[in-house]
């Protein structure tokens, strides 16, 4: 859900705005340690990926459906810096080309889809590989911890920012309670999804992972041989 | 909520709107939107001006306002919100349509409708009389342009990749398998995971024909259009608007 111009007030939307113009400089600058000269074509088409997987509707049943955000998905996949890249690009772009998500609270959606879900999912990632033991489950586990905490964790920062600049009055608690409830629920189902697409991931091409980079240098090259021979 | 984003709203035209510098376009929206957020809320007239401004701005671009109207569902989890707000609001209570509801919330209710409904028909509009193309030549220089270079690559890639997303659903279909429920999930994630796997790849062999051709880190020839003075005086015909509105709408509280 894209916040709309007018949700919160003018100097909120500027300071956001600030906050986020300066997390991007910064993660232009990194995104080149993560990906060198390729940064452009990939994280276009990594934006491109997230883009597409918003789209991917997940069933929950009697005719609703939820689907991705993508933050900490994208942090686990690309890395931290690369993901706030291409989290900015999809929100830039949907506030552009789709009228999706008001232009004033562009830096307000930048920072709470942006920056908070990565860095947190993927700060909660790196405490769990660092933690754990050594296995591509361990990323797997991170990615959904981390993408189960970086969805409530976003609503948290939007009622920080509503209650500094929002422009109604509600009991802080009520507004607590219902944003950070209701995004708990929708946690659950990024974190389910998150681990099935990391997983997934992981299985097929693991060098792809930027958060299971560190298992595949120590990983030995085993090769499998066929102990039964197939009968004929 | 559920709904994806992946709409197409450019409406083919050649109005003067159509033909304007995106730059122009730009900025003139950025600054409509400040001016209608800096309104102060109990002001409802001078949304009305705002309003009578975009439509002048709407008839002038000739996209049907049937089109327009229709896209307009992106706001609906924000028009629940705000019907909701002089209920969950406190302070003092006041008798609206016979129902007893919070005064303040009832203030910010109608005013965030009221800002809300009106930046998404700019932006719309905005959507609907540039092109993509025209957009990213229009942010050229105004944004990093390495940025600018990351969503040039998505754009152009965004039909592809969500293509392929169809086509996989289309493919799964085919085998009999439509997803109902949580427990498909896997099958959705495994969806999701190739997806990954082969925009990546897609991104290694896109990288590497742009080397073979000579990339160097920097894209040639967006060509923005110049915008000319007469541009710039008419774009900022709306934004004028709003701002006189805004000012006027101060001026009188």
């Amino acid at each position: 859900m894209h916040v709309p111009d007018g949700f919160i007030n003018a100097p909120t939307s500027v300071a956001t705005g600030v906050v986020a113009a300066g997390a991007l400089a910064v993660a232009l600058r990194k995104a080149g340690d993560e990906l060198d000269e390729k940064t452009a074509p990939m994280a276009g088409l990594v934006a491109a990926f997230i883009f597409a997987t918003q789209m991917l509707n997940f069933p929950v049943g009697a005719g609703t459906s939820g689907h991705l955000l993508g933050g900490a998905l994208a942090a686990v996949l690309v890395g931290p810096w690369t993901a706030i890249l291409c989290m900015s690009t999809v929100l830039l772009v949907q506030s552009l080309l789709f009228a999706d998500g008001g232009l004033t609270a562009l830096g307000t959606n930048v920072t709470l889809m942006g920056i908070v879900t990565v860095a947190v999912g993927w700060g909660i990632v790196k405490i769990v590989t660092v933690v754990g033991p050594n296995s591509p489950k361990t990323v797997v586990a991170g990615a959904g911890l981390g993408a189960l905490i970086s969805v409530p964790a976003a609503a948290f920062a939007f009622v920080g920012l509503f209650e500094f600049g929002g422009t109604a009055d509600i009991r802080l608690s009520t507004l607590m309670a219902a944003m950070v409830g209701w995004h708990v629920l929708i946690g659950v189902g990024e974190a389910v999804i998150t681990a099935l697409t990391v997983s997934s991931v992981l299985a097929v091409r693991p060098d792809l992972v930027y958060a299971a980079r560190h298992l595949l240098s120590t990983r030995p090259l085993e090769i499998r041989t066929h102990t039964k021979p197939a009968t004929s | 909520m559920g709904a994806g984003h992946g709409h197409r709203l450019h409406y083919h035209g050649h109005s003067a709107l159509h033909r304007m510098p995106a730059e122009c376009k730009l900025i003139a929206l950025l600054i409509f939107v400040l001016a209608v957020v800096a309104t102060p809320r109990t002001q409802y007239w001078a949304y009305g001006l705002d309003a009578l401004a975009l439509s002048v701005a709407v008839a002038c671009s000739r996209v049907p306002v049937s089109y327009l109207a229709k896209r307009m569902v992106v706001e609906t989890p924000f028009v629940v919100f705000a019907v909701l707000l002089p209920f969950i609001a406190v302070g003092e209570r006041t008798q609206f349509l016979g129902v007893t509801v919070s005064a303040d919330g009832l203030e910010a209710g109608l005013s965030l409708l009221a800002k809300a409904t009106l930046g998404v028909a700019a932006g719309l509009l905005l959507a609907a009389t540039t092109e993509p193309r025209d957009l990213l030549a229009g942010l050229e220089g105004k944004l990093p342009q390495q940025l600018v270079q990351i969503m040039a690559m998505m754009i152009r890639y965004l039909d592809v990749t969500s293509d392929q997303l169809r086509r996989m659903r289309i493919a799964r279909e085919s085998r009999g398998f439509v997803a109902t429920q949580p427990r498909h999930w896997p099958v959705l994630g495994h969806a999701a995971g190739a997806l990954f796997v082969r925009s990546y790849e897609r991104g290694e062999r896109v990288h590497l024909a742009m080397l073979s051709r000579g990339y160097s880190g920097s894209l040639p020839g967006l060509t923005p259009a110049r915008a000319s003075t007469r541009d710039w005086s008419v774009a900022m015909l709306l934004p004028a608007a709003a701002a006189a509105s805004a000012l006027a709408a101060w001026w009188a509280q």
